[in-house]
């Protein structure tokens, strides 16, 4: 008898410590941020003391200019980053997947830029823009061109070059992955059949990897919507607002602007966001799934 | 196994990406051993004499001599140092204990609320840091706090001093909190992945022979994944040795964290690059040294959290 309800209060016992911290440091901090959301509320005040205003924070930052500015630069931002990743990163794993000496040491190496802290990033790449120190610059320099104003008037680019160095190795691998995966019984027959090495990428190994490369490009997306530090190193938003992604702006109004109510409308609009993504991502492999249980089906009837 | 030849220009290509994506990491490391002189010099050659001054100024308070250049230790490198190794270390203990023991029960145990508990997990996966900086901000700094009207309150007042009430704000616990709630759905999700492969007779019959729920979990299971919380424990360690802005809203003057100093010396109007290039250099070299040593384990451990989607 005891044993059986120990038995039954196993699942619980081992559940219990994660939900307990997950409740107290994610969960109740996301519901008091979106009460917050709706209060007049700064950081000398506690939340009790705040005056409730209703929607007013949202309608405000709906019409605000440079909110909207912000969130624009956000989206070209993560769509662009994105975008030139999948590229860069599938084009290389379609290149290299082929069986030579030191492929591990090559992956290794790849991982590197991924691994360092996005603040130590953002200082290398600033050294490296630096109008006059900079690598770049003396390169060019020496080569007999005009410097470049990097973090000037090109900053959103600067920025992004930085991101697609840092994070294209985490599309090539997994591409790459999902290569070596791929059933060697169609691309066998393929080549059989005498097909070019651009037929087997654009008939077999990118149609076959699709599923992979959707989940790949919408995790990047949702992890290209956090980077911070990178920008906020390298440019702290400027100049002006053209890097001023929406998590900068978070927290420069929290901090520099005192409104911690607008801070929370805005980190709310940027997790309904996110929260639209995470659901298309989870109803894209649910659709996999139920495509590829049937094409299973299928094979099984004929 | 068999190695196929390759054509010379692809050879170059290898070297060309390899040059790219280590090339910055080095052009750090060289330019952390140059005088500042010889930085902004532009000498970008790899002729210079080499010198350990800005690992010395960086770590001025923690050396047993005094470097003779410096008169002054301004810059605290070596306790944000000390500070961000407790806090990563002590955040990838606790998340990983308590992760894989709540990844174990999603995966092995049918239970009520198990869906649901699953699927929120997944969801919290991809809330930003700077999303939780405002509630974060204010709960640890007034709600999370030991009041001064009660009894314990009372005590650390009269013991240590200050103005009674003690927040979870500005301390190493109160930032390892964050970090182990925010890294819980990524390490879940791995490890379930991992715990999924566990053959289920094997459990049985260690059941069989008379042992319990957590002796199983503790003798059978763990074993059996330590790839999987191998690169768990990669991921948890570097989201927290490497996170900026929630120890920067939670930490004090004496709980900095190393990637704070940085950037507050970064923002100061003269940078010296030198310094800045070495605390770099410093914040950099633990990652580092796991990405040589655990390659194949971080590879796993992407693939595996990517793939299942």
């Amino acid at each position: 008898m005891r044993a059986q309800t120990l038995n039954r209060a196993t699942p619980y016992m081992f559940m219990a410590p994660a939900a307990i911290i997950m409740a107290i440091a994610l969960l109740y901090p996301l519901g008091y941020m979106i009460y917050g959301s709706f209060r007049d509320w700064n950081p000398s005040q506690s939340i009790g003391e705040s005056e409730f205003v209703g929607l007013k924070n949202y309608i405000t930052l709906f019409f605000d200019p440079a909110f909207r500015e912000s969130l624009s630069v956000t989206l070209t931002f993560a769509f662009v980053v994105v975008a030139a990743e999948m590229v860069l990163g599938v084009g290389l794993a379609l290149l290299l997947d082929r069986n030579i000496r030191g492929m591990s040491v090559l992956r290794t190496l790849f991982i590197l830029p991924m691994m360092i802290a996005p603040v130590v990033v953002g200082l290398m790449w600033r050294y490296m823009y630096h109008p006059t120190v900079g690598t770049f610059n003396t390169m060019l320099k020496s080569w007999g061109f005009d410097g470049i104003d990097w973090l000037g008037q090109n900053a959103l680019l600067s920025v992004i070059i930085a991101d697609v160095w840092q994070w294209t190795p985490f599309i090539f691998i997994l591409a790459l992955a999902a290569l070596q995966s791929l059933p060697r019984s169609a691309l066998e027959a393929a080549r059989i059949d005498g097909a070019t090495a651009w037929q087997q990428i654009i008939h077999i190994k990118l149609p076959l990897m699709m599923p992979v490369l959707i989940v790949t490009g919408l995790l990047r997306l949702i992890d290209a919507f956090k980077v911070l530090e990178v920008i906020l190193v390298m440019t702290e938003g400027g100049p002006g607002l053209s890097t001023e992604i929406v998590a900068l702006r978070i927290s420069r109004t929290a901090t520099e602007f005192r409104e911690l109510g607008v801070a929370a409308a805005m980190s709310n609009y940027l997790l309904m966001l996110l929260l639209l993504l995470t659901v298309a991502m989870f109803a894209i492999t649910r659709l996999q799934e139920a495509r590829a249980q049937r094409a299973a089906r299928q094979i099984q009837e004929d | 196994m068999q190695y196929e030849r390759q054509n010379p220009a692809f050879y170059a290509l290898l070297a060309a990406l390899i040059f790219m994506s280590v090339g910055p990491i080095l052009l750090m490391f060289v330019n952390s051993f140059k005088l500042d002189v010889d930085i902004i010099g532009g000498r970008t050659g790899l002729l210079f004499l080499p010198t350990i001054r800005n690992y010395e100024t960086a770590l001025c308070d923690v050396l047993w001599y005094e470097p003779d250049h410096l008169d002054f230790c301004s810059l605290k490198f070596g306790g944000a140092f000390i500070n961000s190794l407790i806090i990563a270390l002590a955040s990838t203990v606790i998340t990983l204990v308590i992760g894989c023991m709540a990844a174990y029960a999603l995966v092995r145990f049918r239970f009520m609320g198990r869906d649901t508990i699953s699927l929120s997990t997944l969801m919290v996966r991809m809330v930003p840091p700077a999303v939780l900086l405002v509630p974060v901000f204010g709960l640890w700094n007034n709600e999370f706090c030991i009041d001064k009207a009660t009894m314990v309150g009372g005590w650390i007042r009269d013991t240590f001093g200050g103005r009674g009430d003690v927040c979870l704000a500005g301390t190493h616990s109160g930032i390892i909190l964050v970090y182990v709630a925010m890294n819980l759905p990524f390490v879940i999700w791995i490890l379930q992945s991992f715990i999924v492969q566990v053959p289920r007779s094997l459990e049985e019959a260690a059941r069989v022979d008379g042992a319990g729920p957590f002796q199983v979990f503790f003798k059978i299971v763990l074993p059996l994944i330590k790839p999987g919380l191998a690169a768990a424990a990669i991921f948890t360690f570097r989201i927290a040795w490497n996170e900026y802005l929630l120890a920067s809203a939670l930490s004090d003057r004496n709980t900095k964290t190393v990637p704070i100093l940085i950037v507050n010396n970064m923002s100061e109007f003269n940078v010296e690059w030198g310094v800045i290039m070495a605390t770099g250099m410093l914040l950099a070299i633990p990652p580092i040294i796991f990405t040589l040593f655990a390659s194949r384990q971080i590879i796993t451990g992407m693939t595996a959290g990517a793939v299942k989607g």
